[in-house]
């Protein structure tokens, strides 16, 4: 483990540590394990987006696309699709996306932010044509299984398939020649593609990956609020992207690691919580993330001056 | 250059077929009223997207706009109904000071500590929204409660033509004289083609960089009043997400995002050209749902276009398949982009 990681987590056991002393009932097990409820669905798009910012690119449309599959499922739902069914569409229609997005940066070397700027809009546009002033509701029971239920009655299910897939990607990304050559594409692009690695596959695999894990939050997502709205996840990219670069992603490529990011989004959510318990607003907790993640950059900077 | 010149003479052909289109479906969309109407709408967008552009052209970006533009708007707001005997001249300034302010907090950490822009603005960003929020204790600021000469301002007529396209006026003409005639505006095109040049043939990079967050900042603040003042009310989430919108139009402009590359006209271009899809939308009878689709189709457009000869391969010297005979054919692997 890097410096980054072992900063991130000294953070972690501070406000860890600081909200136990400070509320009285942190320690409540029932709630401690609620709150992952709160970032378990983000926490899944990060793992793919700190992929691609290693890589050098970005996504900004997540939030569009996990609308649009959400979208996608309702329809489903609505023509008698059965609940299994929607986990497949809600995958499927992310990935889709995600090729589209991945399909216009890799085919004419386009900037992916911009590219995704227009996609977000493109994506969350159709949600909006396809609803109008509508909401699907009425999903079936499997869904609020796997978006609110629990394992053994205290473990949410959310919380135990973002674990699972932390683990997955820890594993694609520090384990396997596939995640090495992402840090070479991510450390200079150019040398990568003219040592053989195929850049451009990288990439638009790496585009479909986030968008079907965007999918997967959809589906999860979905099934907590149990309601398909315009709406759904407005504004998430950023705080995706917020927790990809707090767990120590540099955003110009080629450094970062899955525990690091999965530092990064526990240490949010307890400082999230730890908030919720004092009845501090939730809008008090954005300017808590910005400047965390302002110090966290400026520091070292100040520090080595 | 020449060519630059051409794709503007493009765009501004491409408003016009379009306004054309629209006012034969409907004829009333050609009248002075709603032309002005079309005008007085894309001000906002158009200022802001003056000064995103010079911020783009250092191949920076500024995304706490949006958010500056609500705290700048809330604060102007709150202090017009706590003192409402400040004449409207204070509260621009003020506005214009509080922007500036926030501007150059980007532009300081950007600059001179010389943090990646897109993650500092993100953060500032959040800061100052939130900010919003704590002001105004998460309450309305309501028309009521604002004076009536702040409220008015925006839209009262100076010779015929509101303030608002006074003032827009004015920017588009301070922002092309910035970048065509100042020393300071030549520096941000040199910074964005060759920042390493740049700080070789002696360019105060740092000090460049803050001042131009400073006055994307400031153009912030200006349009946070002008905002508030124009729908006469304050909020929390006012402008959410607009940062995006004045992007775009700089993308549809042809300001690449890669830095080096934007002028005046484009950014001006860009946003007429939103508006004027947003304004046709309800006459030609479209869904108003279809705004953000369209407006996303219209960017991937104008971004794939813009590409195109932007392209450049790297080249190859020895062929991945000299260098092993296992490898796949060579046809398919020219044909990826670096």
């Amino acid at each position: 483990m890097g410096r980054w990681e072992t900063l991130l987590g000294i953070l972690f056991i501070v406000v860890f540590v600081a909200n136990s002393f400070l509320l009285p009932n942190f320690f409540d097990f029932y709630n401690l394990a609620d709150s992952t409820f709160n970032f378990s669905e983000k926490a899944l798009i990060a793992l793919p987006m700190a992929l691609l910012i290693i890589c050098r690119e970005i996504d900004i449309s997540v939030s569009g696309i996990l609308a649009l599959s959400s979208v996608a499922m309702g329809l489903a739902h609505h023509y008698g699709m059965p609940a299994p069914g929607l986990l497949f569409v809600a995958i499927a229609t992310g990935t889709a996306c995600g090729f589209l997005n991945g399909f216009l940066v890799t085919r004419f070397a386009l900037p992916s932010i911009v590219v995704t700027i227009g996609t977000a809009s493109l994506f969350r546009g159709l949600s909006s044509v396809i609803l109008g002033d509508q909401a699907f509701t009425g999903y079936p029971q499997l869904l609020v299984d796997w978006g609110q239920g629990y394992f053994f009655d205290v473990i949410p299910r959310e919380f135990v398939v973002m674990l699972v897939f932390a683990v997955l990607f820890a594993v694609l990304l520090h384990a396997t020649s596939w995640g090495r050559k992402i840090y070479a594409i991510g450390n200079n692009p150019v040398a990568a593609r003219f040592s053989g690695i195929a850049v451009n596959r990288y990439r638009l695999a790496l585009f479909m990956l986030t968008g079907a894990m965007a999918g997967l939050a959809g589906f999860l997502l979905t099934g907590r609020i149990g309601s398909t709205r315009p709406n759904i996840a407005l504004g998430w990219e950023l705080e995706i992207i917020t927790m990809v670069i707090l767990g120590g992603v540099s955003i110009a490529g080629g450094a970062g690691s899955i525990g690091g990011v999965l530092l990064a989004v526990l240490t949010l959510g307890m400082v999230t919580y730890g908030l919720a318990l004092a009845n501090i607003p939730g809008i008090i907790m954005t300017i808590v993330v910005g400047l965390l993640l302002l110090i966290t950059i400026a520091l070292p900077r100040l520090l080595r001056r | 250059m020449r060519w630059m010149k051409h794709r503007e003479a493009l765009l501004a052909l491409l408003i016009l077929v379009l306004i054309g289109v629209v006012g034969l479906r409907a004829p009333l969309f050609l009248s002075l009223s709603s032309m002005s109407n079309v005008l007085t709408d894309s001000t906002l967008l158009m200022m802001l997207a003056l000064t995103q552009m010079l911020v783009i052209v250092t191949r920076g970006i500024d995304l706490s706009i949006a958010s500056n533009l609500a705290l700048s708007g809330m604060m102007t707001a709150l202090l017009a109904s706590k003192f409402p005997q400040l004449s409207v001249a204070v509260i621009i300034l003020a506005a214009l000071g509080i922007g500036l302010f926030l501007g150059l907090i980007n532009g300081w950490l950007i600059g001179y500590l010389n943090l990646p822009p897109i993650v500092v603005t993100l953060g500032t960003m959040s800061v100052y929204r939130g900010l919003v929020f704590v002001l105004s204790g998460g309450a309305w600021v309501s028309s009521r409660q604002m004076p009536a000469a702040f409220i008015a301002f925006p839209l009262t007529h100076l010779w015929g033509i509101s303030h608002l396209v006074w003032l827009a006026a004015i920017a588009v003409i301070v922002t092309w004289f910035i970048a065509r005639y100042t020393h300071f505006g030549r520096d941000l095109y040199a910074i964005g083609n060759q920042p390493v040049a740049a700080r070789y043939v002696g360019i105060a990079i740092s000090q460049r960089l803050m001042w131009t967050y400073g006055l994307s900042g400031m153009m912030a603040g200006l349009c946070g009043y002008l905002w508030v003042a124009r729908y006469a009310v304050a909020y929390t989430e006012i402008a959410y997400g607009f940062e995006f919108t004045v992007i775009a139009a700089c993308v549809i402009g042809g300001i690449s995002i890669a830095g080096g590359v934007g002028s005046v006209a484009g950014a001006v271009l860009g946003a007429l050209f939103l508006s004027v899809i947003n304004n046709a939308l309800p006459i030609v009878k479209i869904s108003p749902f279809w705004q953000s689709a369209l407006t996303g189709i219209v960017i991937l457009t104008a971004v794939v276009i813009n590409a195109r000869g932007n392209t450049k391969n790297g080249r190859q010297i020895l062929s991945l398949q000299s260098l092993d005979p296992s490898a796949r054919p060579l046809q398919s692997k020219e044909r990826e982009t670096v």
